[in-house]
């Protein structure tokens, strides 16, 4: 029979195990003992208020940023601990699209995302390219934007082609930062849309830090909730929301709160009477 | 043809093992040895397929067709459902089509479009300097009776920034050079036994050019570039659109305190570079050719009227004026990308210092027409 896709792993170990996370800088400590695990193939919804250090924890685990204390482990390897060739190994297993895009402004847009395909898997460059449009035609843009350079773009095209690049090496882990952040609300429900599809399809773990209410009703498998400098509570989003804290009270039961919890059951009861 | 990725089995084609990016190239290579070509209307089995990933997906879908891909839960239901899913979704991508046609003209055609865009763009950076350079002194003029409106505090900050900040680059290497340009005189009028007039040649070159130009230089390098990455990163942080939104003149603002303080800044450094080159040249003198300080001195006071002095100095406020104002447009001209900030920031070093020299050329002429 048919092995599963990533057979070699099992897949009930988690893709990310943070154990006691201390980030600092200077005498401000963000995070405190924090723990988070994220299991294969789900998306996490990571919420917060502002100065919570969602980026921070971001960063910390794709390691951009070298953690004060604790551990990450991702993929069953302790980042910290592995050389420059191993880290290097798992960090093209990753991919992440940044708060702004952070596409490369001299490069065209099938330049962008065949730019790792060259240099990690080593393909020429015609076949890299073709990939490329393959991979932008997936996230949803017409076939001209792949000549088109960064800087003439909208906001929403930015993300989905920072997403195709993202996309380019077919990472087990997806790291979003706000990735609706800036989109108008038709955009930004069809960016989380297309999000399912391709974990449906591609099978990838996503760590998706937002503040959009929308996105953790129509996307996520589970919200981890960042306060006090820890993670106040990892569950699915009804159960979050009946936490006993009053940020979380506000967030979830404030009128946006409310209004998108509205929009999710009035959506989700729609599909059904249209299956 | 059996491979480790394609075989053959009656009338079946079976694809098998991993078909993944990392092996692109190999599964790409044994596609094109072995005969199959388009699979499209054959029996496709690909239930040996261990791995699937889009690059792998891209390749089946190559082979067997957009169409049949689409209609793979059909013929295919031995795959697991993300690798159906997989493949439907990619193969929807590539429903659309991806090949874009690069506008080709022939390599003349484009040599010869290439230097009428150039021209063009001379022709209209020039003008847009000319109307930089008008607009900026109706505003000053605008200005100059209302001093309520001066922007003291940023002028001073610019001065320190500009002027002060640069005045041990400008006299470390207006010494050094005044030090080579007597070495120089030391050796050719040495022959003609009129080391004596090293003296004459350090003190002319430095009032009369080096003094001031190569303060103008090193400003063009060390300022220019500076103004055009300040104004540039704020354009492109759409600061200058801000600005002008709550109706503040962005030259008001940034462009005349930095025009002002070069028009301070830069006479005083050549100022600096003049001492200090005559000294540069009052040691060599001292040290190799046995002529006193006290000689160099009276030397320079009988034979260099004020007259050079005057002239090298005149010069200073108008290659600051040109520096500050190239720099500044340079940086107005910015558009979006941090790239457009880095290539606005070399045209303005390369076009002040090409300014600066072209001026200086002129104006020598001018000044031996004139019997200055």
């Amino acid at each position: 029979m048919i092995d599963s896709a990533k057979s070699t792993e099992q897949s009930d170990q988690p893709v990310i195990q943070v154990k006691g996370l201390v980030n600092r800088f200077g005498a401000h400590v963000v995070h405190e003992n924090l723990d988070l695990t994220l299991k294969r193939g789900e998306i996490l919804g990571v919420v917060g208020g502002s100065g919570t250090g969602k980026s921070v924890l971001l960063r910390s685990i794709v390691g951009l940023k070298r953690p004060n204390g604790g551990t990450v482990e991702v993929l069953g390897n302790t980042l910290n601990e592995l050389d420059d060739q191993q880290r290097s190994q798992i960090e093209r297993r990753f991919g992440v699209l940044f708060q702004r895009g952070a596409l490369f402004s001299s490069l065209n847009l099938q330049e962008n995302i065949a730019l790792t395909l060259i240099e990690h898997a080593k393909l020429p460059r015609e076949d890299a390219e073709h990939l490329a449009r393959v991979k932008l035609s997936l996230v949803g843009l017409p076939p001209q934007a792949a000549l088109q350079f960064p800087e003439s773009l909208s906001g929403g095209m930015v993300k989905r082609a920072a997403l195709a690049r993202a996309l380019a090496l077919d990472p087990d882990i997806l790291f979003l930062d706000e990735p609706t952040a800036g989109l108008d609300p038709i955009g930004a429900a069809a960016f989380d849309q297309l999000l399912v599809t391709l974990r449906n399809a591609l099978g990838f773990s996503v760590f998706l830090v937002t503040h959009d209410l929308d996105t953790l009703y129509a996307a996520c498998d589970r919200v981890a909730v960042l306060s006090q400098k820890r993670v106040l509570v990892v569950d699915t989003i009804d159960k979050v929301a009946e936490t006993d804290d009053e940020w979380v009270q506000d967030y979830f039961h404030g009128p946006r709160g409310r209004a998108a919890q509205r929009a999710h059951t009035a959506s989700s009861t729609n599909a059904y009477t249209q299956e | 043809m059996p491979s480790e990725w394609i075989a053959r089995h009656d009338q079946t084609l079976a694809l098998q093992g991993e078909w993944t990016l990392a092996h692109y190239r190999d599964i790409k290579s044994a596609l094109t040895q072995s005969d199959v070509g388009q699979a499209t209307h054959e029996t496709v089995s690909l239930d040996a397929i261990t791995r699937l990933d889009t690059a792998g997906a891209v390749l089946i879908i190559e082979l067997i067709g957009v169409e049949k891909a689409i209609s793979v839960t059909e013929w295919a239901s031995e795959l697991p459902k993300e690798q159906q899913a997989l493949l439907i979704r990619i193969a929807e991508a590539m429903n659309a089509p991806l090949n874009v046609d690069k506008p080709s003209h022939s390599r003349i055609n484009q040599a010869l479009a290439s230097i009428g865009q150039q021209m063009v763009g001379l022709w209209s950076q020039q003008r847009q300097l000319l109307a930089f350079i008008g607009l900026v002194i109706a505003t000053l003029f605008h200005l100059a009776l209302r001093p309520r409106r001066w922007r003291l505090t940023a002028t001073v900050a610019h001065i320190q920034q500009s002027g002060l900040n640069a005045v041990p680059i400008v006299a470390l290497l207006t010494f050094m050079v005044g030090a080579v340009v007597a070495f120089l005189g030391a050796t050719v009028l040495q022959d003609f036994g009129a080391t004596i007039y090293t003296i004459d040649l350090v003190a002319f070159s430095f009032l009369r050019e080096f003094g001031v130009l190569l303060a103008a230089i090193l400003l063009a390098g060390r300022t220019a570039s500076a103004f055009t990455a300040q104004i540039g990163a704020m354009k492109s942080n759409e600061e200058i659109d801000a600005l002008q939104a709550q109706g503040l003149d962005p030259i008001e603002l940034l462009v005349l305190p930095r025009v002002m303080a070069m028009l301070i800044s830069l006479p005083m450094l050549a100022f600096v570079g003049m001492l200090s080159g005559l000294a540069g040249g009052a040691m060599v003198t001292s040290l190799s050719l046995d002529i006193s300080l006290t000689q160099f001195m009276a030397t320079l006071q009988k034979d260099v009227s004020v007259m050079h002095f005057l002239v090298g100095l005149s010069k200073a406020p108008v290659f600051a004026f040109v520096i500050a104002v190239i720099g500044c447009l340079e940086g107005f001209k910015v558009s979006g990308s941090a790239q457009s900030v880095g290539e606005h920031t070399t045209s303005s070093v390369v076009q002040s210092i090409f300014m600066v020299i072209l001026i200086d050329a002129v104006a020598a002429l001018f000044f031996m027409e004139m019997g200055w």
